[in-house]
């Protein structure tokens, strides 16, 4: 602890560039976020940005920083599962602070959040001191169904917050987006479908309508991701029907999903317009799904389980908010896992640019409804799995973050406590191997009103 | 009506045989004294369910007052708790006996801020009963005649959160937002088979961007923070005119003036019998509300939200204002940009009442845990409240701020039967209420399918029935 602090001031007391650094954290309660229990007295080395060791009676190479993490709790990470994270610093009455709004955009499809993400945003910092060290950043969908394409970003505190841009392609599928399509999930379906084939007609053809529901792909960090579109996509000389609603930069912007070569985040609330989603890929075979919110899930999880897609879910939705989740329930999470599907948490709907830090308490509280007769918890490991592997599995980047293990990227956080507990809170927070500054708006906040006796200068000079 | 009675005196109501409707006059002579308008037209009908002698053993009890009893025992008996001690407490003849070793006992959660019944699920256009946004005053409305029993809220907060009693408001689109309503967590058929019954009566007022920005937008008065103070200012002279006017009628007899119901509930603020909760983010604004309650000689019981209380808590302790905070909302508006995690901690210990509130249909479903996380952000700043101080937070000061402490809001003998046995510690993510009593009857039981309520508007759905 003494040096941990010891560290703490150091850090900020230095003036050079925050650096990766080869670091030994020994000896603590070592959760790697792959769904399996604590281990005891393990070792972590993060070693140029990357983890290279995790485990009981690991070697600590001679040259590296040893933390000793006695009775702390050492975690990758935590992963925002859904959020807007970057996007917007206050929501309401704050010009220029809200970078969500894109309803006066001539574009949807096409848009990238990846520019508008700001990692100095107060937001960022205050969701860094409680442990989040990444977050997939959803657009929010404007005038149309297709919100555009969302990024998988760091929290660090440097200039470069995005690991992965144009991750997926966003949908509303749900009552939303049937607001969106003229007013029924009629509509929402038509206009989904057109925009997919005109996609597909830019893109030149290249698959038919199948009539059967393709194997579902692996989502992995093996498919392919673009990082560039195809110039041809743009040129001149495509020749687009006289009846295209879409303009070209958007249908442009689909065909790496109906091409599944983009992942496509739906976020779909109801039981029957989560079946309608999964049967799409009858006419798309290519598409690579997967839902988010899903507080029906559990009515019809066999199925979602039979698909094999991916879902990122409200945790404790348990109100009949509205007409799309009347068989909402905490169990939800619980009762999907168990019908084998694969199950992250996100907080759909839910102050998505703020609550990300309240990931870990939802997931203590699906922890304890093992407890409530009837209802359907989930073991801690899986539940903190939720919130570090497994939604960074759902977006295709399970690879890079969420887990401690060798070759991930070194993400690591000590926690004074049972990281899903309340009264725990992070002590150090590596990204990338590189140690973070913890203080924020609210920390200095904090500290200036910490007494309220007047004092020789008033309280704007205490800094 | 024994019922009706038996409140009179806290409405000061002190004639309610007289009980008149709007626009009678009376021609009883100078002399004698005015006849008294009936303050209780829509009294509690809510009687308590009934309940069975109940020894809770071997828990930890916290009496939401800041004792605290390792081992210790509740006996709930007609209604009331009956005695809190410890293993030397013996359940009467009869008596249920629950053996409650490694579980917590408190009094049930208290919400001073909800919006449950008239911002119900689901969400609807046709559900939205929470601002009457018509104009900047709108004192004489009553959120209890938007309060829709049914909503599903009510069975979330009681089932997973321990939440007992509880306040309704209306919205804060208004610099008077009219009038709150005090509620059992039993649901009824009627609003007033739920009201608390001697609750006073609340007064919803509003600082800040809300009013401002509903009726700036529409190009009218208040459009900025001097136009919210000149508009209360403005309504609160009219209101001194209208008690004179009254309270020389009560005295003097005479023509009886003419009724203003929003006057009238602005009178009752004047007289003490109705209680401000005052929705206010910033700490200069609050100050400047402290100000205003001077000027027009009222008293201001809370602020509600209080984002910035930890900047002004000794000017709130001096004043006697309880903060009704929230742990960790922060940054949704400028006004809220300040919140800080140590909020609550903060105010606490510079002296002042502070109350852990939801204004929320899921966070009333985990207020206990906010308490946690107040708690814990506090320890982190070197200010230790213990658990039992926390649950101050959520019961006593609570029903303090409601004027209900006299019948609810601590373990206390002769009060309400008001109590949650929890499942293990409920300043834990992994707790949830194993029990719920209200007035000594069992209405939550996890180990029971049968406890577990169902709204009309659940029956037949998706979902009926589940443990939710």
């Amino acid at each position: 602890m003494n040096r941990l602090l010891l560290l703490t001031a150091a850090l900020l007391g230095s003036a050079s560039p925050l650096a990766a650094q080869t670091v030994a954290i020994t000896n603590g309660i070592v959760a790697t976020g792959d769904g399996s229990d604590p281990v005891q007295g393990a070792t972590v080395i993060v070693r140029n940005g990357r983890v290279t060791a995790v485990g009981q009676g690991i070697a600590v190479p001679a040259d590296a920083e040893v933390i000793d993490a006695s009775g702390k709790w050492v975690t990758p990470g935590i992963v925002a599962g859904f959020s807007r994270l970057g996007l917007a610093e206050v929501d309401l009455g704050a010009d220029g602070s809200d970078d969500t709004e894109t309803g006066g955009s001539p574009f949807s499809a096409a848009i990238d959040v990846a520019p508008a993400i700001n990692p100095l945003a107060s937001t960022i910092a205050v969701s860094r001191a409680d442990g989040v060290t990444r977050a997939i950043v959803a657009p929010v969908a404007g005038r149309s169904i297709f919100g555009g394409q969302g990024a998988v970003i760091d929290t660090g505190s440097d200039m470069n917050p995005i690991l992965r841009a144009r991750a997926f392609q966003f949908v509303e599928m749900g009552e939303s987006g049937a607001a969106k399509a003229g007013g029924s999930r009629a509509s929402t379906f038509v206009l989904f479908r057109n925009a997919l084939r005109e996609a597909r007609n830019l893109g030149g053809g290249g698959e038919t309508i199948s009539g059967r529901a393709r194997d579902p792909q692996p989502q992995t960090d093996d498919v392919p991701y673009e990082e560039q579109q195809d110039p041809r996509l743009l040129g001149a000389d495509i020749r687009r029907g006289d009846d295209a609603l879409l303009n070209r930069f958007d249908a442009a912007a689909l065909v790496p999903v109906v091409r599944g070569r983009q992942l496509l985040l739906v976020h779909v609330e109801r039981a029957v317009d989560i079946l309608n989603v999964l049967s799409l890929r009858r006419e798309f075979p290519s598409l690579r799904i997967a839902l988010v919110g899903v507080s029906e899930g559990w009515t019809v999880a066999d199925r979602i389980a039979a698909s094999g897609v991916w879902v990122i879910a409200s945790a404790l939705n348990d109100l009949p908010a509205s007409f799309e989740m009347l068989a909402a329930t905490q169990s939800n999470v619980g009762r999907m896992q168990r019908a084998g599907v694969k199950v992250a948490i996100g907080m759909i709907d839910d102050n998505d640019t703020r609550y990300v830090r309240n990931q870990r308490q939802y997931a203590g509280n699906l922890v304890g409804l093992s407890k409530v007769p009837g209802a359907a918890g989930v073991s801690w490991g899986e539940a903190f799995a939720m919130i570090s592997s497994r939604p960074a599995e759902a977006v295709g980047v399970g690879r890079e973050i969420g887990t401690l293990a060798a070759g991930r990227r070194g993400d690591v956080v000590i926690w004074s406590g049972d990281p899903l507990e309340l009264a725990s809170a992070p002590e150090a927070v590596w990204i990338d191997g590189v140690r973070q500054p913890l203080e924020n708006h609210q920390s200095k906040l904090r500290d200036r009103y910490r007494s309220l006796e007047r004092g020789v200068l008033p309280e704007v000079y205490r800094k | 009506m024994m019922r009706a009675a038996a409140r009179t005196p806290l409405l000061g109501a002190a004639v309610l045989a007289a009980a008149l409707v709007g626009g009678c006059a009376t021609d009883s002579g100078p002399k004698s004294p005015g006849i008294r308008i009936n303050a209780d037209p829509y009294p509690s009908t809510y009687a308590a369910y009934p309940g069975a002698p109940t020894l809770i053993r071997g828990a930890t009890v916290l009496d939401g007052e800041g004792g605290r009893i390792e081992n210790g025992s509740v006996l709930i008996a007609g209604g009331k708790v009956e005695a809190v001690g410890g293993p030397e407490l013996v359940a009467p003849a009869g008596a249920i006996t629950i053996e409650a070793q490694g579980r917590y006992v408190t009094p049930g959660i208290i919400d001073v801020h909800s919006h449950l019944g008239d911002y119900p699920s689901p969400g609807t256009q046709s559900h939205s009963d929470g601002n009457e946004a018509t104009s900047p005053a709108r004192p004489e409305v009553w959120a209890e005649h938007s309060v829709w029993p049914q909503d599903p809220g009510f069975t979330r907060a009681l089932a997973n959160g321990g939440v007992t009693a509880l306040q309704v408001l209306p919205g804060s689109a208004n610099l008077f937002g009219g009038r709150s309503v005090v509620l059992k967590n039993v649901p009824a058929r009627t609003v007033q088979g739920m009201k608390f019954p001697g609750a006073p009566y609340g007064l919803k007022m509003a600082c800040g961007e809300n009013p401002k920005r509903v009726y700036g937008s529409k190009g009218q008065m208040p459009q900025t923070r001097m136009g919210n103070i000149a508009y209360v200012r403005e309504t609160w002279i009219q209101a001194k005119a209208y008690d004179g006017k009254w309270d020389k009628y009560e005295r003097d007899g005479g023509a009886m003036p003419e009724r203003d119901l929003a006057m009238e509930t602005l009178r009752g603020v004047l007289d003490g019998e109705i209680l401000v909760h005052n929705h206010c983010y910033r700490a200069d604004e609050m100050a400047i509300m402290i100000d205003v309650a001077k000027e027009f000689g009222y008293k201001i019981a809370s602020f509600q939200h209080g984002v910035e209380a930890y900047k002004i808590a000794d000017l709130m302790r001096d004043n006697g204002i309880c903060g009704a905070l929230w742990a960790d909302w922060y940054g949704f508006k400028m006004e809220s940009y300040d919140g800080i995690n140590e909020n609550i901690a903060l105010t606490h210990n510079a002296g002042a009442c502070t109350i852990v509130h939801s204004d929320d249909a899921n966070g009333i479903q985990r207020l206990n845990q906010e308490a946690a996380k107040a708690i814990a952000a506090g320890r982190r700043a070197g200010i230790n409240v213990s658990e039992q101080v926390a649950w101050t937070w959520l019961s006593s000061n609570p029903a303090k701020s409601l004027g209900i402490f006299d019948r609810t809001g601590s373990l206390k003998a002769g009060k309400m039967g008001d109590v949650v046995l929890w499942n293990g510690n409920p300043f834990s993510a992994y707790t949830r209420p194993d029990k719920v009593w209200i007035d000594g009857a069992l209405l939550f039981d996890s180990a029971n399918p049968r406890l577990r309520p169902v709204t009309d508007f659940e029956l037949g759905q998706p979902g009926e029935g589940d443990v939710k």
